[in-house]
């Protein structure tokens, strides 16, 4: 074995907290760049990738089973520019009562004997696909997680005759939005025989669909291949891309923000750390120095006392990002729809070879750099600090009214600054890291905070709605064609006004209009009620006050060039509205191109347009099941049902919160690690000095109280320049998504931090801080005093 | 012979496998005594003191300093057991670098508790009486050996201790200095102080103690005392 293998091995064997400190601070980076890259690819154009992983339909047609035959609609897959087509299946609506006598809202269900074919495939997420009479597959919603059915859950259908029971054999989600549920086509013939509503619908995938046009001429091609009037509706893939990019518009940045994050932790923090632990070894490289090492020698030893540790870090980092990313993969998947299996070999690669990049280039910076030293530099470095050096803080905390071995241990960080700021920059880092997760996790809950501010949706009783099973828009949107059926406005709110638990409400209407310098139809939302704007929240000017003024978000104000304060023109049925922009909200609904505006406005326009759709808060201590069943009731006469909105968190804040937690868990670690590795070096330096202060009387208590006070001025300045350093980072983050998408965001979403989370913060620098110290002071404390003094 | 301040019963003190740095060891200081510890350089003469420092535990025996059994104590106890009881002279002075010389002086009282302003007291009236009062403010590497060693006596006397350990004082030191550092000890002595010194300084040991103890392969070899008894 040759001199310099020896050196290497005894490095790595006899310098075990270093070693060790390496590899745990690689693993924990790889593991963070591991999550933080997975998600990057993960957030790549989702809805497009789910869409070809399921093979989505550009357009699923819905037909009249009294005006065409299956062999007609099968023969319709030859229409011009069909590429491929799934189909006919039989499709009824249905409405499912739950055991306790609750009714769900109608849905609609398709017949499908397997969950495969040509054009939309959807993907099992639990359970099985139906094969016999009386079993039915709930469609997943992508968004929301709802409340958990358990598979083998019943339900009756109170509205078929012999009031027939299905039971949950499965789950499954469609990209494409095809179905609330589906059935065997023999149960759909049986549901239908017996009184339900009967349709067909094909699912097509068009040879050109990139555009509205396109998919309108291959619409257009399927409706001259069947007989006239056979066609009911139809659903464009780009209405259905456009309802999941809204949902995910924001969360892709976000991911990707946390996925960066991740990244450039892991490039920091291993830097920080093996340039300390290189820098710790300045004495052991003047020794080798002095025996005979030459500078390229030294530099060698130790980049491969660094890559020892730091390869077995990056092998466990790997499999222990693999592990941890499974499960936030899949989260990801069901929100977007993918299916992506796991971790791709790529990132694998990218992330080892990287993590190894940074170790080398860390490492022989910091070697070369002790290897030019001269010998006897090197040795005086790490025995006592350069007298003089903090001299002055000695004095400053000797005068503190405090017990002498704090003010003892105050004074220590000063004597060697540098390695002092390597701490603050272990620190900081941490510190900045949960500050800023946190800061973003809170900036998303706030968004989702007025999604959450209704508690019951007030709706037409349906006959034929197509209604999703957790209260949620149908699927795929309104179909083309289709008006969405309005409610007898004064009867509601008359019903709302005799409801006890009734707070504030907003009843939305929904038409289009055009706007210069727009291209096509923007859609526009006529609110009426108590207290509208609480259900938006503003980024810059006034909420409506009356008829004639309009709020819009951002990309609205960026496509028109126009400002809050401005008078544009809306177009509906022909007539011009002229309209005062009086507020800034930030609404993501409509790509952002949404306008919101007094009913009365659109009145002038279409003077019959009344609202769909009504949303209610109840007052504090009302019991939201029983109000919307009260409410339900009241409204029956009206034609109309309430029903309440699920609060349930929104899978993609649970992303966040998962995110959050894991990033901020795995930084905070290594930082104490950080603190860890400077603090054992400290401790080795001045065990002569510890054992002077034991021969003296220092009792194993002081010893510990001095060894934590020596890491509390550090821990305070990290704590706070990282809490800083996140707070900037955090609007920085929020800025640049939020720009990166055309909006703006409210300051009730970028102002985080009260006083007291950025306190608390702060001081989590010094627990960090503290709990980097804590071993070690436990071995100053330990230490045999006459062992100590031999020490020099 | 008085109650003794030192009792040592028949101590021993073995590390590891080699043979014992003290086998046996018995003796007895009465207050007031000036003990010379001799002996070549592996004869046991550093353990014992670290011993009755309370720095090391024997492997068999007692050791009772003041009344207090040393060889029960633990960790806490000892340090509180040192800082009460025992003034430390080492032979490198073991001076904290980043501490002035009167914060160094300070340290062992203020450890204790004492205040600030008491301690300070105390430490400018040994700095005086020790003739380096001058150097208060100053930092123990701008002091000579001599000087620095006046300070470690004058921190080892802080917290008017029973007995006073001095390992090796004048053996980092040129001549001058040795001779000035003998002359405080035995006015220390002549002022009542108990020492134990650890030493291969004859005339330290001519000068300063009333006793010499002859250490030989962790054994008693010669012990004056016991010369005189017979």
């Amino acid at each position: 074995m040759s001199a310099l293998s020896r050196v290497v091995r005894s490095g790595v064997g006899r310098r075990r907290v270093p070693t060790v400190v390496i590899g745990l601070v690689v693993m924990i980076a790889v593991t963070s760049a591991v999550l933080g890259a997975s998600l990057m690819v993960a957030s790549r154009d989702p809805f497009d990738r789910a869409f070809g992983q399921q093979r989505g339909a550009h357009l699923s047609a819905q037909f009249d089973a009294g005006a065409v035959t299956p062999a007609q609609l099968a023969a319709s897959a030859r229409a011009d520019g069909v590429a491929a087509s799934a189909g006919p299946f039989p499709t009824t609506q249905v409405t499912l009562r739950e055991q306790r006598g609750r009714r769900l809202p109608p849905m609609a269900v398709v017949g499908r004997a397997a969950p495969d074919g040509a054009v939309d495939r959807p993907e099992l997420t639990a359970g099985r696909w139906a094969s016999a009479p009386g079993e039915i597959v709930l469609a997943v919603d992508p968004g929301r997680q709802g409340p958990p059915v358990p598979l083998g859950a019943t339900w009756t259908l109170p509205d078929l005759p012999g009031t027939p029971t299905v039971t949950l054999v499965g789950k499954a989600r469609s990209v494409s939005g095809t179905a609330d549920a589906w059935v065997t086509p023999a149960q759909v013939a049986a549901w239908t025989t017996a009184g339900g509503p009967r349709g067909y619908q094909m699912l097509y995938r068009f040879r050109a669909a990139g555009t509205t046009a396109q998919v309108e001429a291959g619409r257009a091609a399927v409706a001259g291949a069947v007989p006239a009037g056979a066609l009911t509706g139809a659903v464009s893939w780009l209405t259905t891309r456009r309802d999941a990019t809204e949902r995910t518009v924001l969360l892709v940045p976000f991911l990707i923000a946390f996925g960066v994050l991740g990244v450039v932790m892991a490039v920091f923090i291993v830097g920080n750390v093996i340039a300390g632990a290189i820098s710790a070894a300045t004495r052991r490289i003047g020794i080798l120095k002095a025996l005979g090492f030459t500078p390229a020698q030294v530099v060698r030893a130790y980049l491969g006392q660094a890559l020892v540790p730091a390869g077995v870090g990056v092998a466990a980092g790997l499999g222990l990002g693999t592990v941890l990313t499974k499960p936030i993969l899949n989260q990801t998947d069901r929100v977007y729809g993918t299916a992506d299996s796991g971790v791709a070999l790529g990132v694998h690669l990218v992330v080892a070879a990287g993590a190894l990049l940074v170790v080398t280039v860390t490492a022989w910076a910091a070697a070369a750099r002790a290897g030019r030293l001269r010998s006897v530099d090197a040795l005086a470095v790490g025995r006592t600090p350069r007298p003089g050096r903090g001299r002055w803080a000695a004095r400053w905390t000797a005068r503190l009214p405090l017990p002498r071995p704090l003010t003892l241990g105050l004074a220590h960080p000063f004597a060697r600054p540098l390695r002092s700021a390597s701490v603050v920059a272990a620190i900081a880092f941490g510190a900045a890291a949960v500050t800023f997760a946190v800061g973003l996790s809170v900036s998303l809950n706030r968004i989702q905070e007025v999604e959450d501010v209704a508690d019951v949706r007030v709706m037409p009783r349906f006959e034929g709605s197509r209604e999703g099973p957790g209260g949620g828009p149908p699927p795929g949107g309104t179909p083309v064609g289709e008006e969405p059926p309005s409610l007898d406005g004064p009867a509601v709110v008359a019903a709302l006004t005799a409801q006890p638990g009734t707070g504030d409400y907003v009843g939305l209407a929904q038409t289009e209009v055009t706007v210069p310098g727009v291209t096509g139809a923007l859609d526009a939302v006529g609110v009426t009620g108590t207290n509208a704007g609480r259900y938006y929240r503003m980024v810059s000017g006034s909420w409506l006050t009356g008829p004639g003024q309009i709020v819009v978000a951002t990309p609205f104000l960026t496509a028109t060039g126009t400002r809050v304060g401005d008078t544009v023109t809306l177009t509906g049925r022909g007539v011009e509205i002229a309209v005062r922009i009086v507020g800034e909200a930030f609404n993501v609904d409509g790509d952002g191109m949404q306008v919101v505006t007094d009913l009365a406005t659109l009145h002038a326009a279409e003077p019959d347009l009344a609202p769909a759709t009504y949303f209610v808060t109840v007052r504090p201590g009302t019991d939201r099941e029983a109000y919307a069943t009260g409410l339900g009731e009241a409204l029956r006469p009206a034609g109309a049902d309430a029903t309440t909105v699920s609060h349930e968190p929104d899978e993609m804040l649970l992303i966040i919160g998962t995110l959050t937690g894991l990033l901020s868990l795995m930084l905070v670690v290594v930082a104490g690690l950080g603190v860890l590795n400077v603090v054992v070096l400290e401790t080795r330096e001045r065990v002569h000095d510890l054992g002077v202060h034991k021969a003296l009387g220092m009792t194993p208590r002081q010893m510990t109280a001095m060894v934590v006070a020596s890491v509390v001025v550090t821990g305070l300045a990290g704590g706070a320049a990282g809490t800083a350093i996140g707070v900037a980072v955090q609007r920085a983050v929020l800025d640049a998504m939020a720009g990166g998408a055309g909006f703006a965001l409210p300051a009730s979403v970028t102002d985080a931090y009260r006083p007291v989370d950025l306190l608390l913060f702060g001081l989590g620098g010094l627990v960090i801080a503290v709990g980097g110290a804590l071993l070690p002071a436990g071995w100053a404390a330990r230490t045999r005093t006459a062992v100590a003094l031999r020490t020099e | 012979m008085p109650e003794p301040l030192i009792e040592m019963r028949e101590v021993s003190r073995r590390y590891d496998e080699g043979p014992p740095a003290l086998h046996e060891v018995s003796l007895r200081v009465a207050p007031g005594e000036s003990v010379a510890v001799l002996g070549p350089s592996g004869s046991g003469k550093s353990t014992l003191l670290n011993l009755l420092a309370g720095l090391d535990r024997p492997t068999a025996g007692t050791v009772t300093v003041d009344g207090v059994r040393v060889d029960q104590l633990g960790e806490a106890a000892s340090a509180r057991y040192r800082r009460a009881r025992i003034g430390l002279v080492f032979q490198f002075f073991n001076l904290l670098d980043d501490l002035t010389v009167a914060d160094n002086v300070m340290l062992p009282a203020q450890l204790a508790g004492m205040a600030r302003g008491t301690a300070q007291r105390r430490a400018a009236e040994l700095l005086g009486a020790l003739g380096v009062d001058r150097h208060a403010g100053a930092y123990p590497g701008r002091l000579s050996g001599g000087e620095r060693q006046r300070v470690a006596v004058a921190r080892a006397l802080m917290n008017r201790p029973a007995l006073l350990l001095a390992d090796e004082p004048t053996g980092a030191l040129d001549t001058a200095a040795g001779a000035d550092v003998r002359r405080l000890l035995a006015e220390l002595h002549a002022d009542g102080q108990t020492i134990i010194l650890v030493t291969h300084d004859l005339v330290l040991a001519e000068t300063c103690a009333t006793r010499t103890v002859r250490l030989l392969d962790g054994r008693i070899a010669d012990d004056t005392a016991a010369e005189l008894v017979r």
